[in-house]
């Protein structure tokens, strides 16, 4: 019989290696998945982590890695701080959809006026947007003890149907002969989040994602409030007793994780996207709490995941477009990814050990 | 010489990297209390466990009535007639005497007769008990007979008590002691777990002593010293702390009219506490648990807010200040729970140390962390207070019990405290760590620190403090001086008997 027996600490060695471990076995039991679907694994898993960025149209693919790696790691940055205390933000989708609504709608206020305090006005629109709808969570956290795993993901729902309705309404073009959706921001100079080199996918969001995850990593290692973050995740009571605020720290964990997924939505509609549309989410929110466990909840970890993550999505696409793999597939393979890490990550504090069997 | 009721053959069990026992043989004999001695970490959980069937052994053999006697499962010593009370009881909580020794019984007969045998037994024994009252409603000392006539309705020829003493008043104890010489009379053996070495004295006709899993001596208690057995069990001489005669300063702690609700469900809450402490002044605080200690602890160390005259610091009002401010001002605690409140578990040692030095050894700067000096500290601690460890970056968890509760006691005594709060320093660590730690907290009152110790081991009491009080439902007993206390005393501070009714026998 095979018994897990609890490590006296936790593994360092482990703990590294078990996001390596879990994209192999990724790859071995998605290569067997892709081989009962009757394609040639090798070539299947060779298109999706090669092709985009060594393959013929790399050119073409990597700026996409930028573009779609950036909203999830600036998403899951936010996460990640909460995940660390035990507050569980799952309505990154929700909050992510108010700060495009909030940030294009400021700058669609504007429109045609040029003028260069419009684009920052957004970005704090955009923040503000993603902050108040995860307070709203955190408020009833606060104050009437509810569960914010729940109330934040029905928030998601509440803010796809606010989105509908602002594009069909509200901020629909009224040149657009009838057709749901916004004016164009792409095509507004003075609100429009461009490539800061052309054709590099480098916007505005990839900064603000990487100045998240300095900011995270001084915050975690550096900072009081971080380690306070972190010793409530890890001994609530002992937190308390070091004298953490616990509502405090929700209002702050929250407030931050919307805030930087409201900013991501902004970033997205005023740039990539350009228009606010029924279909604008396409589930960065919900992707971006893989890519925070992914990272193990750690800043570098978070930026190389969301890398990774954006190559399966852009590896993805390719091999649906040429090897006509379905969709569902690759969604089962980045599912796996995930699984593989929570399976693997059990190794960190416990090790196996062959025993006997016994009563104890 | 008769055949012994059992009989221990050079029992052995190992654990991944320690021997819990080795080599373990002794009798039990007919109709004897028999004591097993030693230390927390000795071994005597691993072997009773080993009795009753939770724990297979690595090598040796039991003989129960010179017959071979390998329980494979609790259920089967129990047919050979083997009985256990653990210490920590499980009872529920909503259901009441009977339903819930109906709950541990093979084939329970109907309820009204249950509670008839219930009864029947329970005055037999000199332990009244209603086998309708919900167990929610009784306390420690009821709660233990529960579990008592559990066993005795099984008619038992071995009954094991694991520390039994340990949620009783000294009255309590009284009782109990009554009801277990009537089974010694009756024929029954009893194995009788303890540290305690005057109960032991007083109650076992035999002694085994362990001393990291070996079987060190055997005795006969009233005929043996405590200071004898507790060196056999300890395997040194021991240290008496030393106290040198000195003069209270003004009070530094006062505490009035403090009553708080329990955070905790099943918690008890204060009721209009009142206490004061000198500077120089050990307070010692006994009770059973569960009378409001941790609640006490919260209170006085920020965790539980109270109203701001409640608790004054050398005058000032602190009742609403949280844990970091009243640190500020120089009032520490130190809570009962190792893991998971006072220290972080998976957290280094360097971590811990910071989570309540970082106020008064200054190892923040405008919220910015000083890990080396956080470093410096840990390994300060680990240096005077003998931490045994390979160093400040290893993971609190991965520490020994006595070890940890060194580190959480010396992180509070290094910082200076003006008031020291702490609550069971000593529990679960081992005799030459625990007078360590007493005699820091009396170096510690010696230099003018103002201490309060609650604790539920009252030799550790009578030993290291100046005046005494006990916590009982949340009510705190007016303090006294302990020198003049009797035993007796105590028990009714700590709350008597509890009303139980006394052993008719």
């Amino acid at each position: 019989m095979i018994v897990l027996e609890k490590r006296p600490q936790p593994s360092k060695a482990w703990s590294y290696a078990t996001p390596l471990v879990a994209v192999v076995a990724t790859m071995v039991f998605g290569g067997l998945l892709f081989a009962i679907l009757g394609k040639n694994p090798v070539e299947a898993i060779g298109t999706i982590f090669w092709e985009p960025l060594f393959g013929e149209f790399s050119f073409y693919y990597r700026p996409q890695l930028l573009v779609k790696g950036a909203p999830l790691v600036l998403i899951a940055i936010g996460l990640s701080l909460g995940f660390r205390a035990g507050i569980w933000n799952i309505g990154a989708e929700g909050q992510y959809i108010m700060g495009a609504i909030f940030g294009a709608g400021v700058g669609l206020a504007f429109y045609p006026l040029d003028a260069w305090y419009i684009f920052p006005l957004m970005v704090l629109a955009g923040a503000f947007g993603g902050w108040i709808w995860a307070m709203i969570p955190a408020f009833l956290k606060v104050r009437f003890g509810t569960n914010e795993i729940l109330v934040s993901l029905m928030l998601v729902y509440v803010a796809e149907q606010l989105l509908a309705s602002v594009s069909l309404g509200l901020l629909k073009n009224p040149e657009g002969f009838g057709f749901p959706g916004s004016r164009n921001l792409q095509s507004y100079d003075a609100a429009h989040n461009a490539e800061l080199i052309a054709g590099s996918g480098m916007h505005w969001g990839v900064v603000a994602a990487f100045v998240a995850v300095i900011f995270a990593y001084v915050l975690l290692n550096r900072h009081m409030l971080g380690f306070h973050i972190r010793l409530t995740g890890e001994a609530p009571r002992a937190a308390k007793f070091a004298g953490v605020n616990p509502p405090r720290l929700i209002l702050f964990c929250l407030g931050v994780s919307g805030a930087l997924a409201g900013l991501a939505g902004m970033f997205e509609v005023s740039g990539p996207s350009g228009v606010v549309s029924i279909d604008f989410n396409v589930g960065y929110g919900f992707t971006a709490i893989i890519v925070a466990f992914l990272g193990r909840l750690h800043p570098i970890g978070i930026l190389l995941a969301g890398g990774l993550m954006a190559l399966t999505y852009i590896g993805g696409e390719i091999a649906q477009s040429q090897l006509g793999l379905p969709a569902a597939a690759i969604q089962v393979f980045q599912g796996m990814l995930l699984f593989f890490l929570l399976a693997f990550d059990l190794l960190t504090n416990y090790r196996i050990r062959a025993a006997r069997s016994e009563v104890a | 010489m008769t055949t012994p009721l059992l009989s221990l053959q050079g029992l052995t069990k190992a654990y991944p990297g320690v021997v819990a026992n080795d080599h373990v043989s002794f009798d039990i004999a007919e109709g004897e209390v028999h004591a097993l001695l030693g230390e927390n970490g000795a071994g005597k959980s691993t072997l009773v466990k080993m009795i009753y069937g939770l724990v297979k052994p690595d090598s040796g053999t039991m003989l129960m009535r010179g017959q071979p006697y390998a329980p494979s499962e609790p259920r089967a010593a129990r047919a050979d007639g083997v009985a256990m009370v653990f210490q920590h009881f499980s009872l529920f909580d909503a259901l009441n005497v009977a339903e819930n020794i109906a709950l541990g019984m093979e084939n329970p007969p109907p309820m009204g007769d249950l509670a008839a045998r219930i009864r029947e037994v329970s005055e037999n024994y000199g332990l009244p008990l209603d086998p309708y009252r919900t167990v929610g409603d009784l306390s420690a000392g009821e709660r233990q007979r529960v579990e008592i006539i559990r066993c005795l309705l099984q008619d038992p020829k071995l009954l094991i008590m694991d520390e039994p003493t340990s949620v009783l008043t000294p009255q309590e104890v009284e009782i109990l002691f009554e009801t277990l010489k009537k089974l010694r009379s009756e024929g029954t053996s009893i194995l009788y777990i303890s540290h305690k070495l005057e109960e032991i004295r007083t109650l076992c006709d035999h002694a085994t002593i362990l001393r990291l899993g070996r079987n060190v001596g055997e005795c006969t208690p009233s005929e043996t010293s405590a200071r004898d057995m507790a060196e056999l069990m300890v395997g040194a001489v021991l240290q008496t702390p030393e106290r040198a005669g000195r003069a209270f300063g003004p009070v530094a702690l006062d505490v009035t009219g403090l009553s708080v609700p329990s955070p905790s469900e099943f918690g008890t809450a204060l009721k209009n506490v009142h206490l004061t402490v000198r500077k120089g002044e050990v307070l010692g605080i006994g009770g059973v648990a569960g009378n409001g200690q941790d609640e006490l602890l919260g209170a006085l160390s920020g965790e539980i807010l109270t109203t701001a005259d409640a608790i004054k610091f050398n005058g000032q009002p602190i009742g609403r200040l949280g844990p970091t401010a009243r640190r500020k001002l120089g009032v520490l605690t130190a809570p009962e729970e190792r893991l998971g409140h006072a220290a972080a578990p998976n957290m280094t040692l360097t971590e811990n140390a910071l989570l309540t030095g970082s106020v008064r050894e200054n190892l923040e700067t405008r919220g910015f962390l000083k890990w080396s000096e956080a470093r410096v500290f840990a390994e300060r601690i680990i240096k005077s207070f003998d931490v045994r460890t390979p160093g400040p970056e290893n993971a609190a968890r991965s520490l020994s019990g006595g070890n940890l509760q060194k580190f959480v006691i010396g992180r509070e005594v290094l910082q200076n405290p003006e008031v020291l709060v702490v609550n069971q320093p000593t529990w679960g660590v081992d005799a030459a760590a625990a007078a360590a730690i007493r005699q820091a907290i009396l170096d510690l009152a010696a230099q003018g620190t103002a201490v309060v110790c609650i604790s539920q081991d009252l030799d550790e009491l009578m030993e290291i403090s100046d005046s005494f009080a006990a916590l009982n439902e949340g009510r705190l007993s007016a303090p006294r001086p302990t020198a003049s206390l009797t035993v007796e005393e105590i028990g009714l501070m700590m709350g008597g008997a509890h009303g139980m009714e006394v052993a008719h026998v």
